[in-house]
């Protein structure tokens, strides 16, 4: 019993993570029809950004709670412009062309991003993997069961990513459906033509939503490396590849529907690894995207529309 | 579309209908064998001979699921992985054996030849059962499918006892040779040209340029995708076999994203959609990494750390070489044009300009 509600902690704690990242691959593939391929890219290069903030700090300042959020706001920040100059430079010249290009540009981006930081050139961190300092201290906020080798432990960085998740989806929420931006995103969504003829300026919509998407990233990705302990240069396109089939799961364009994807690709994982086999975790996600698609092509809480001419 | 699609076949005069067919396979094999006999002296030559072969079957086979169709798989390594390690168990289990009443070489050959068919069917069989649910879908699911099916692959070879887990295989038999590698890149090309100019090939591109259209026009789009697929998968698991025979020892690294990527570059690179575009690209990227290396060397003291680095320098360069591709030249360098319908007509002119 303990032990399956340790996996139920852990499984919640790394779906939450999946499911930030996920918004991020929903937000962007709702106004532009894209899969950013990159997004779990950028997020790797956020991670490497907090790791720099982090050793300038210094080990005093860096787990003050000053010293976290100057972490947090460098590399949501950092990550926010460079989805601006990936959006403005790489998406933006491509939007009229066939979406196959923009695919392909995207892969391109995800693989010049997570095979160029393993280069071992200028200030590249090159590929062998990094340990992340504990900007948070781990407690145990909770235990079950023996005080010295406790059966089930809650750590703080556990609920703290599930509050910073629940927030973040309860904000953008807010923003999607409560603001004029949100309208105006959405309108871009429906149809960005009709909606550049209604005024609005589709352009910096996109470019925001970017921004916006790589921030969250970020964020999610600081989330990932304070619990792994460690940042490495392929971490994207793995964590990566799991939010977007966690949105996929979700119905990709639905905000809440990302947050159940995460959570449940995170708790099946957590079961396969606990219960079955520890090496077959990677092999989990893509067989629970096949069965997916395969059962419910649109996700849990997407609708498929026929193509329209 | 940017110009449109003639395939003629070629018209060879003077020679009898029948052996029209046969007439470029009559051509290609003395030349094989020529060039075997050629480099048998030469190892290192007669490797990247064939590990061009392999290139060039993977990313023509490639082609006409990219390229050709306009979909977008991103896992072709994952079924070269399923062709060589499948043949390559067939072959280390078959070693001792051998057929009475032939020749040794021969046995072997033939024991090759079954080995890199199997290996083919086996990953046109997991081409088709990863095809079905996912061509169904918009393009870009595919991509994700593909690219999780090869790591769906590494990691079941990861937790075989009987693929050698992350030791990989060792030992299979160095059977293959430039003359068998050869006789498969032509029959890749053979196949991919033939498509192209069937009526197959035509609703394959007609699926290409607009899907609902070509629904609307009565083609059956899920279908001919699969055997797109099929078709291409099978060669890829043919270029793995190969691959498992000459090479002393295939581990999951070998078949990794990268090496997927690899071959997507060189198929957008040569042109979605032309056979010789995608031929040529990989031969060209299949050297350049080698002929970079040996530059580095033989510049200076420290070129040869640089040479070091080159296989690490290839991959943000050709992530970057997509991106430059896309914005500058999204056809790549021959769109849909191929080599011999383009040189005959330049030629034709060059003659007319000097007289």
């Amino acid at each position: 019993m303990s032990e399956l509600i340790q996996h139920l902690i852990n499984g919640i704690a790394t779906g939450t993570i999946y499911a930030l990242v996920a918004l991020g691959y929903t937000m962007v593939y709702g106004v532009l029809k894209l899969i950013n391929f990159a997004h779990g890219d950028v997020m790797m290069v956020g991670v490497y950004m907090g790791y720099a903030t982090a050793f300038a700090l210094g080990r005093e300042a860096r787990s003050s709670l000053w010293g976290v959020l100057l972490i947090f706001l460098v590399a949501m920040a950092g990550c926010a412009l460079l989805g601006l100059i990936i959006e403005r430079f790489a998406y933006r010249p491509l939007r009229e062309k066939p979406r196959l290009t923009a695919l392909i540009t995207a892969i391109g981006i995800s693989f010049a991003l997570s095979y160029g930081f393993q280069l071992d050139i200028g200030f590249l961190p090159g590929a062998a993997p990094r340990a992340f300092p504990q900007i948070i201290q781990p407690v145990q906020w909770f235990t079950l069961g023996d005080p010295e080798f406790p059966d089930v432990v809650l750590w703080n960085w556990q609920v703290l990513s599930l509050l910073v998740a629940v927030g973040m989806m309860g904000g953008l929420q807010f923003l999607v459906y409560r603001t004029r931006f949100g309208r105006a995103m959405r309108a871009v969504s429906h149809d960005h033509r009709v909606a550049a003829l209604m005024g609005i300026p589709t352009d910096r919509v996109i470019a925001v939503t970017f921004m916006l998407g790589s921030a969250l990233a970020a964020g999610a990705g600081l989330l990932y490396a304070i619990k792994d302990t460690s940042v490495s240069p392929m971490m994207g396109l793995m964590v990566g590849l799991k939010a977007f089939v966690a949105a996929v799961i979700g119905g990709i364009g639905n905000v809440p529907g990302a947050m159940v994807g995460g959570l449940l690709l995170g708790l099946v994982e957590e079961f396969v690894v606990g219960y079955a086999a520890s090496t077959w975790r990677d092999a989990v996600a893509f067989g629970f995207l096949i069965i997916v698609l395969l059962v419910r092509p649109g996700g849990l809480f997407g609708r498929v529309a026929a193509e329209k001419v | 579309m940017d110009d449109a699609v003639v395939v003629t076949p070629g018209k060879v005069p003077g020679i009898p209908a029948p052996l029209r067919g046969l007439f470029p396979l009559l051509v290609a094999l003395p030349v094989l064998f020529g060039l075997q006999w050629a480099l048998s002296d030469a190892p290192f030559a007669t490797y990247l001979l064939s590990v061009m072969g392999v290139n060039v079957i993977l990313a023509v086979s490639l082609n006409i699921v990219n390229g050709m169709t306009g979909q977008f798989s991103i896992g072709h390594a994952g079924f070269m992985a399923v062709g060589a390690y499948v043949s390559g168990v067939l072959s280390l289990a078959l070693k001792e054996v051998a057929i009475s009443g032939l020749p040794v070489v021969l046995s072997d050959q033939l024991f090759f030849v079954a080995a890199l068919l199997t290996g083919g069917v086996a990953a046109a069989v997991c081409g088709f059962l990863v095809g079905l649910p996912s061509l169904r879908l918009r393009g870009d699911y595919l991509a994700i499918v593909t690219l999780g099916f090869g790591e769906i692959i590494r990691v079941v070879v990861q937790n075989t006892e009987v693929f050698g887990r992350a030791l990989g295989l060792s030992g299979t038999p160095q059977t293959s040779s430039v003359a068998m590698v050869g006789f498969w890149v032509f029959v890749v090309v053979l196949v991919s040209r033939r498509i192209a100019g069937s009526s197959h090939g035509r609703s394959l591109w007609a699926i290409r340029e607009d899907e609902v259209a070509a629904e609307a026009m009565g083609v059956d789009t899920t279908g001919y995708k699969v055997r797109a697929f099929v078709v291409s998968s099978f060669f890829a698991g043919v270029a793995g076999a190969l691959f498992a025979h000459f090479v002393p020892i295939i581990n999951p690294n070998s078949f990794t994203f990268v090496k997927s990527m690899e071959i997507v570059v060189m198929v957008v690179l040569g042109g979605l959609g032309s056979t010789s575009g995608a031929i040529l690209a990989a031969v060209f990227l299949t050297l350049l990494p080698e002929g970079m290396r040996s530059a580095f060397t033989a510049m200076s003291e420290e070129g040869s750390s640089l040479a070091q680095q080159v296989d690490q320098i290839r991959m943000p360069v050709y992530g970057v070489l997509l991106v430059v591709l896309m914005l500058s030249r999204p056809q790549g360098l021959f769109g849909t044009r191929e080599l011999w319908d383009v040189l005959p007509r330049w030629m034709a002119r060059r003659r007319k300009g000097q007289s």
